[in-house]
């Protein structure tokens, strides 16, 4: 945080990652506020982990610069280091230690006073419902709950800025659950600054700030709620007693296209449900059910990257930052 | 769309939340990280109680049956008379060589714990701790050379069988294998900061060793090698360390002889001067290693 409070708590300006060919991070511009959850939303190789290790002095930007709370990442990597915590994309655990000697040794590094040390430990613990396993072997521990103890540990020296990449893979809905709540609750109470990447849309609505990325660049970025209203269109889904001959009512009448699918008709329309009384009069067909579902940011995403996010992974089509329909 | 032009100036300020550490209290934080880093290394150690028993096998059968063996077949008339080389217990001779052998695989592998944490992940975790990456560096050969000599103390223990004296000299042997599985520790290190791979670094190790440790006066004695192995025996580091554990140890120099040890120029280096130049070498790579390790990719 800057002394006066306000302002960004992460900057960058062009910051560029290339291995080689390959454009990691094709020159980024990001303000983040202070006491904000930020997310980094984009199919894998979009280069999120590749911002993050460079925003936590973790790799060497190829150009351009960025600041982390007052610092910059390239001139001041120890300062940066010390406001920071980090829960890295895959597991980073001592596995021949136990849960509490991965947290003690993290502690040690960070040179948190002894006594903070164990409150802490005891109560993230707590938090992370592993109090019982606190003198287990890590590699005795499942997936879910090693990455329980990394978020653990990411918490652990109160960090004004906190990277978490993909934090809540692999964990359970009641421990997704007690995490987010706990994640919500720290822009407020202590002024953190959550940045975050994730998959997962039902996490990313949690967010203050989405970005999406795509090929190494950022494509939009805004809260969710102004995300979702530049899709201005709402999906209907209609069962009806004659699907054929309600889609060919449906072009004819209002001009829309509706495609089959197994659950019925869908289409989209710029006000749902204003809609739906006018198609039940126009309709001859007998209607079963209609459901209006406003736009979700699986369809942001869609929209800014030209595919789904759940089939994004691999060699996905070139994007296409343009509308779709 | 974010624009740059609607960033703010990146100008830098000072920042109140988290100051610097003052000089005093940075040299308590390297303390902590040698500390806790040691005690993982401690940690470890004890724990892997299998590897401790099987790692002195090997040197214990080298030293009753090789030692013997070769006693025996060594065994020249006259020998035993007194003076001059060839009169000693063959087996107080390689006794130093074999303390040697007991220290360099653990302390070795304290490099392959350096690779392997890189590739389980482990070591990113360390590298983005506020802490100077050369104590990290530092911390991890203390514990090296701790659990090193540790496995150094129930051979020295031993010391009666090969009918080499107890007393306060085999106190001093330890204190010389501490040093010693120092130099071997930041051997690994330097090899594991440089080599990312883990096969790659288990096969670069063993070739390093072996030379290493042949070449060092351990086993034989090398002061009537030819010419270009000579030199390689005066410049590698071990030959030092070898040297001086003879002269600590009763009866280590006797098989061999009294001037088989490491010249200069025709000079006999004193112990405390060997042991001076194993420590600069050592520190020296230490400095190297850490150097490289604190550059970011
Ligand atoms: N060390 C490296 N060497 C070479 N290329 C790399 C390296 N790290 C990342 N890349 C490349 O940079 C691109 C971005 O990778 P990055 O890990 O940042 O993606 P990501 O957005 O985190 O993806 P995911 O969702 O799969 O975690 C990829 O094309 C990847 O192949
Ligand atoms: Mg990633």
């Amino acid at each position: 945080m800057t002394p006066s409070g306000t302002g960004a708590v992460i900057r960058t300006e062009g910051l560029r990652k290339a291995y080689g060919d390959i454009e990691a991070v094709a020159g980024l511009d990001l303000a983040v506020p202070a006491g904000e959850i930020f997310g980094f939303l984009g199919p894998n190789g979009a280069g999120k982990s590749t911002t993050i290790s460079m925003l936590c002095t973790l790799s060497r930007p190829t150009s351009g610069r960025a600041e982390v709370a007052g610092h910059d990442i390239v001139r001041e990597p120890a300062a940066v280091r010390r406001s920071i915590g980090l829960v890295f994309q895959e597991t980073t655990l001592d596995r021949e230690l136990t849960v509490e000697e991965n947290l003690r040794f993290q502690a040690d590094l960070f040179d948190m006073p002894r006594r903070t040390a164990r409150d802490r430990i005891g109560h993230l613990l707590e938090l992370v419902d592993l109090a019982d396993r606190r003198n287990a072997m890590v590699r005795t521990l499942s997936g879910g709950m090693q990455r329980r103890l990394e978020i653990a540990r990411g918490l652990l020296h109160s960090p004004r800025v906190l990277f978490l990449d993909e934090p809540t893979t692999g964990l359970d809905p009641q421990t997704r659950g007690a995490i987010w709540e706990y994640l919500l609750r720290l822009p407020r109470e202590d002024g953190v600054t959550i940045f975050l990447t994730t998959h997962h849309l039902a996490e990313a609505e949690h967010c203050g700030r989405l970005a999406i990325m795509d090929n190494g660049k950022l494509l939009v970025e805004d809260t969710p709620a102004l995300l979702k209203a530049v899709i201005a269109s709402d999906l209907v889904e209609i069962r009806t007693g004659d699907d054929t001959a309600a889609a060919q009512a449906i072009r004819t009448r209002f001009g829309l296209d509706a495609t089959a699918s197994a659950a019925g008709l869908r289409f989209r329309v710029a006000d749902g449900a204003a809609f739906v009384p006018r198609l039940c009069s126009e309709l001859t067909v007998p209607i079963h059910s209609v459901t209006v579902t406003p736009p979700t940011l699986d369809d942001v995403f869609l929209h800014y990257t030209g595919r789904p996010i759940r089939d994004a992974g691999g060699p996905g089509p070139t994007l296409s930052a343009g509308p779709r329909r | 769309m974010t624009h740059a032009d609607a960033l703010p100036d990146l100008t830098p300020r000072p920042v109140a939340a988290v100051p610097a550490p003052p000089r005093r209290a940075a040299a308590a934080r390297d303390l902590r990280t040698l500390r806790v880093l040691w005690r993982r290394e401690m940690l470890r150690f004890v724990r892997n109680r299998v590897r401790i028993a099987t790692s002195l096998v090997m040197p214990l059968l080298f030293l009753l049956i090789l030692g013997s063996g070769l006693n025996s077949a060594l065994d020249r008339p006259g020998a035993g008379a007194g003076a001059g080389p060839g009169s000693g217990d063959f087996r107080s001779y390689l006794f130093p060589g074999v303390l040697l052998m007991v220290v360099q695989g653990p302390a070795m592998t304290v490099g392959a714990l350096i690779v392997w944490d890189r590739q389980a992940g482990f070591l990113r975790q360390m590298l983005v701790a506020p802490v100077r990456r050369g104590a990290l560096l530092g911390g991890i050969c203390l514990g090296g050379a701790t659990s090193g000599a540790a496995y150094a103390v129930p051979m020295l223990l031993m010391a009666g069988v090969v009918g080499v004296p107890y007393g306060f000299h085999l106190l001093l042997a330890l204190a010389v294998l501490v040093l010693v599985a120092f130099s071997f520790t930041v051997l690994g290190v330097l090899g594991a900061v440089c080599i990312r791979k883990p096969e790659t670094f288990d096969i670069v190790m063993g070739l390093c060793a072996m030379p290493l440790l042949f070449l060092s006066g351990a086993l034989f004695p090398v002061h009537q090698l030819p010419g270009w192995l000579n030199a390689a025996v005066v410049v590698n580091p071990l030959t030092y360390g070898v040297d001086a554990l003879r002269r600590v140890i009763p009866g280590g120099t006797a098989w061999a002889g009294e001037d088989a040890g490491p010249q200069w120029w025709g000079w006999t280096p004193p112990v405390l001067l060997e042991l001076a130049f194993l420590a600069l070498l050592a520190v020296g790579a230490l400095a190297v290693a850490a150097r490289r390790f604190s550059r970011t990719d």
